[in-house]
């Protein structure tokens, strides 16, 4: 089912919901102020924005790396500001998150790195090593497996990195300039990598100033932020929402 | 099929490097100082046992034919006396042997020698109290009124505190020990953490909990404490059986009241598993507190 087919009441059957949200780090000004969505199961977002709007920010709070300074975050249900921090990390293997510097474990190899997740999560070793290399194949790193990440390619390192955020199948896949670092084959190789995995359900969030990569996947919905405040060019985050428009439209609006 | 090992989420994590070597030298210096508190205490327990029913009475007498009525009086009434299990007159001979190194060979004609006390070695059935004391007194002193009533463990009462004191001392020494290697263990502990950060937060945020992360931590210290545990160990033994037998050869019978019992050995043995514990402990109270402080 398309996202916003049918009428919602708000936040009902959300998977992500941010109520006034601000966020400032120690006693500077709010890097994120007033920032309200919701985000749907299965749909495809994509997060724009100048450097140094606040997108990284806004994915830290996405991916519980942090608490606002205000406002209420519920995510799958619950609310996460009050949710009490030893209960995080159920949560945390919920969501896939491919980094901007990809964050690979150095002394790891690209097999274990993309196995990280699942060992987290006390996976038996039995039932790791079919899944992982289907995913390396699935990236096209196969070959690679036993390659460290100092040996391996800048977009070789992204797609490890995307093969992990993915591996446990998360209800929300987050993404902070996942085509920042590669030619644009690959950036278009790696979004086909996204929709595929939005496909069977995942909510697909991808941050990005490469307005390009938005007209590549005409369905998503966009978010755009400017200087730490959200708007919706795509009505996505209104209720209640007007029609899916093309996301290439309304950015060019 | 190729079978893979899980490689473990922190490989540097091993607290390498001089750990090892550290809680090696705390552990060898630990088991030293509580073989000698050990040995101090079954020292001190020994003689105590030994002499706490024992008294020592000497007739004070100049007159030897009068020293020797009171004495044979004496003695026949603490044989009769319920409370003494054993009583002997020390013979001159032996009083003599005793008191040459100070006094030199006595002449033969006893007109001529330094007069000394008759004396009768008293083993009660129990400890001697200060009341069975004042009542062995107050019956020899109608029939022997020069005799003079010492418990053993009177003079020795100085020797037992110092002994004590020693005790309290090692007990206080191994609490150091324990509390410096605790120390060394949470520097070690931090300085892991600091180098494996990133990482750390890349497990943090992949949903690996708090407890997972202090796991590899203590295995790590764990594997430490225990090749450095077992390294002290051997050390401390060696030592203290090269001291147990110097001290052996003395030749003195306190000295060899001091030795160590298999309890204490086994005791001695099992520090470095006590030294386990408080590593493996110390780190994991290091790793989470550093790890409450991010989300």
């Amino acid at each position: 089912m398309p996202p916003f087919a049918s009428p919602r009441v708000s936040g009902e059957g959300s998977i992500v919901q941010f109520d006034n949200v601000g966020l400032r780090y120690g006693t500077d000004r709010e890097v994120l102020s007033d920032i309200c969505f919701t985000l749907y199961p299965g749909s495809f977002y994509f997060l724009t924005g100048a450097s140094g709007a606040g997108k990284t920010s806004l994915l830290r709070l996405l991916y519980l790396a942090q608490r606002p300074s205000r406002g209420v975050i519920r995510m799958f249900g619950t609310d996460l500001i009050t949710e009490p921090r030893h209960r995080l990390p159920a949560f945390r293997r919920r969501i896939g998150v491919v980094f901007q510097d990809f964050r690979l474990v150095p002394h790891l190899s690209a097999f274990d790195n993309v196995a990280l997740p699942l060992r987290v999560s006390g996976v038996p070793e039995s039932e790791i090593r079919k899944p992982v290399a289907d995913m390396l194949e699935w990236v096209g790193l196969d070959q690679r497996s036993e390659a460290r990440p100092a040996s391996l390619s800048g977009g070789e390192q992204q797609r490890v990195a995307i093969a992990r955020a993915v591996i446990a199948r998360p209800e929300v896949l987050v993404a902070d300039e996942p085509t920042g670092n590669v030619d644009p084959e690959l950036a278009l190789k790696l979004l086909r990598l996204f929709e595929a995995l939005n496909r069977l359900g995942t909510t697909v969030v991808v941050a990005t100033h490469d307005l390009h990569l938005l007209r590549k996947v005409p369905e998503s919905l966009i978010m755009r932020l400017d200087r730490g405040r959200l708007s919706d060019p795509t009505g996505a985050l209104r209720y209640p929402p007007r029609p899916i428009e093309r996301a290439t439209e309304a950015v060019d609006v | 099929m190729i079978r893979r090992r899980n490689p473990g989420l922190l490989r540097q994590a091993r607290l390498a490097g001089p750990m090892p070597w550290v809680i090696a030298i705390m552990i060898a210096i630990t088991v030293m100082a509580a073989a000698a508190g050990l040995a101090l205490s079954n020292l001190a327990d020994n003689a105590r046992a030994e002499i706490e029913g024992g008294l020592t009475v000497q007739i004070v007498e100049a007159a030897p034919a009068e020293r020797d009525r009171q004495a044979e009086v004496a003695l026949a009434l603490l044989t009769n006396r319920e409370e003494v299990a054993e009583a002997r007159r020390v013979s001159d001979a032996e009083l003599a042997a005793l008191l040459e190194p100070w006094l030199g060979a006595q002449p033969v004609a006893e007109e001529d020698a330094i007069p000394i006390p008759a004396m009768i070695d008293v083993r009660l059935r129990g400890p001697a109290t200060p009341r069975q004391l004042a009542d062995l007194r107050t019956a020899l002193a109608a029939d022997a009124p020069a005799a003079r009533i010492d418990a053993q463990a009177g003079w020795l009462t100085p020797v037992f505190d110092a002994i004590a004191s020693l005790q309290w001392l090692a007990a206080g020494l191994v609490v150091l020990l324990a509390a410096t290697s605790a120390a060394a263990v949470w520097l070690a502990a931090r300085s892991a953490l600091g180098t494996n950060r990133e990482t750390i937060e890349i497990v943090h945020l992949l949903g690996g909990t708090d407890a997972q992360i202090a796991r590899i931590f203590q295995r790590s210290v764990g594997i430490d404490a225990a090749v450095g545990g077992l390294a002290g160990l051997a050390l401390g033994l060696a030592a203290t059986v090269l001291l147990g037998r110097q001290f052996a050869q003395l030749g003195s019978g306190m000295v060899t009241g001091g030795g160590l019992g298999p309890s204490d050995w086994a005791l001695l043995a099992a520090i470095p598993l006590g030294g386990v514990v408080l590593a493996t402990l110390t780190a994991r109270a290091t790793v989470l507190s550093s790890l409450r402080r991010i989300l």
